[in-house]
């Protein structure tokens, strides 16, 4: 549990630091994932108490987001005299985002890798 | 017995007491979410940022207060980014197998996202700056504020921007996704990973380790495209 804690900070750590000297346009933490999965593909395998670890956080992930999103509405005065414009953008952009990448997926998925992903969910 | 301003001075200058109280909303928000059989528009993260947003201008506490609780649930988010390596490496047999599909499918998004996000704003009228901060709305917050302001913007306008659009995603995402006739669990994460960063990605891994999977790959790699290709596409039209 300790020792699983202990990977996951210190592959964030790496990976501020790689972003930081290297000067690459991610984040310190989006880095980390990418060394955590280097190491795990080196391993050939998920130790068990780093899967428990990573399950739990992945779990509450959306409860994370709750000290951004109150800070939003505390900044919400900074949307300002663009608030039309700036809520027509927001709805449009992300409905158009969803549909064309899920669409195209779709397609070329089913095109080529010849599986039917179209699995039942939840 | 003490005076109850007394106890709400000594209960408001201890982290504690906000800490407790964001874990009791989201609780709450997923407890109606639960109740109502999993309406989108009561997503539990909307909920609680109104129950809390309302809390703190009853009380008149300052959003730095707030943080002072909030930041041990904030500072968790880098590790469980970290963690979504987890789900990837679970899955990457069937990311390996849809890779070329998925860089192509995630560069019209990363591009739809840009364009329509601008394209709308201009024909409303909004200001540059309010453009700027529109731009890199579906990626993830330190990356969009690092963009905004390398090309002038406002990085404070650019992180309101990036949470209402993740909660916007999370939020519309599965119904448009349902309306759609999407039903492949990687088109599914894909898409709310590109639209919706880590927002997106926390919904896609409630319906599935495989849209999870796709949805956390999308989010880093939207990441990346957009910090590339954002700078180029603004010097062309602007």
């Amino acid at each position: 549990m300790l020792s699983a804690l202990t990977l996951i900070l210190s592959c964030q750590l790496a990976g501020e630091l790689l972003t930081r000297f290297l000067g690459l346009p991610v984040p310190g933490p989006v880095a980390g994932m990418v060394i955590l999965f280097v190491l795990l593909a080196l391993k050939g395998s998920v130790p068990s108490n780093v899967g428990a670890v990573a399950d739990a956080l992945l779990r509450n992930l959306a409860l994370l987001f709750v000290p951004a999103g109150v800070g939003v509405m505390a900044h919400l005065g900074l949307i300002g005299q663009d608030l039309l414009p700036i809520s027509v953008a927001l709805i449009g952009s992300t409905l158009a985002t969803i549909a064309v990448t899920a669409l195209v997926m779709k397609r070329l998925a089913r095109a080529t890798s010849g599986e039917n992903g179209d699995a039942p969910h939840g | 017995m003490a005076d109850v301003t007394e106890v709400w001075v000594y209960l408001s200058a201890s982290p504690l007491l906000f800490l407790t109280l964001t874990l009791a909303a989201f609780q709450a928000g997923t407890w109606l979410y639960d109740r109502t059989g999993r309406k989108p528009f009561l997503n539990p993260v909307l909920t609680a940022v109104i129950l809390m947003v309302g809390l703190l201008l009853l009380s008149g506490t300052s959003y730095d207060t707030y943080f002072e609780g909030a930041q041990f649930v904030h500072f968790l988010l880098g590790p469980a980014t970290v963690a979504l390596a987890i789900p990837l490496y679970r899955q990457f047999d069937r990311v390996k197998r849809s890779a070329l599909a998925l860089v192509v499918s995630l560069l019209c998004g990363s591009l739809t996202a840009i364009g329509s996000a601008v394209a709308l704003g201009w024909l409303m009228g909004a200001s540059n700056q309010t453009l700027l901060a529109l731009a890199p709305k579906s990626v993830t917050a330190p990356v969009a504020m690092g963009i905004t302001e390398q090309l002038g913007g406002l990085p404070s306008l650019t992180a309101v921007l990036v949470i209402l659009t993740g909660i916007l995603g999370a939020v519309l995402g599965p119904p448009l996704l349902n309306l759609l006739r999407v039903r492949d669990d990687r088109a599914r994460g894909l898409a709310m990973g590109t639209a919706s960063h880590g927002i997106g990605t926390a919904r896609a891994l409630e319906a599935s380790e495989l849209a999870g999977a796709f949805s956390g790959l999308a989010m880093g790699l939207n990441a990346l495209a957009t910090a590339i290709l954002l700078p180029i596409l603004w010097r062309l039209f602007f």
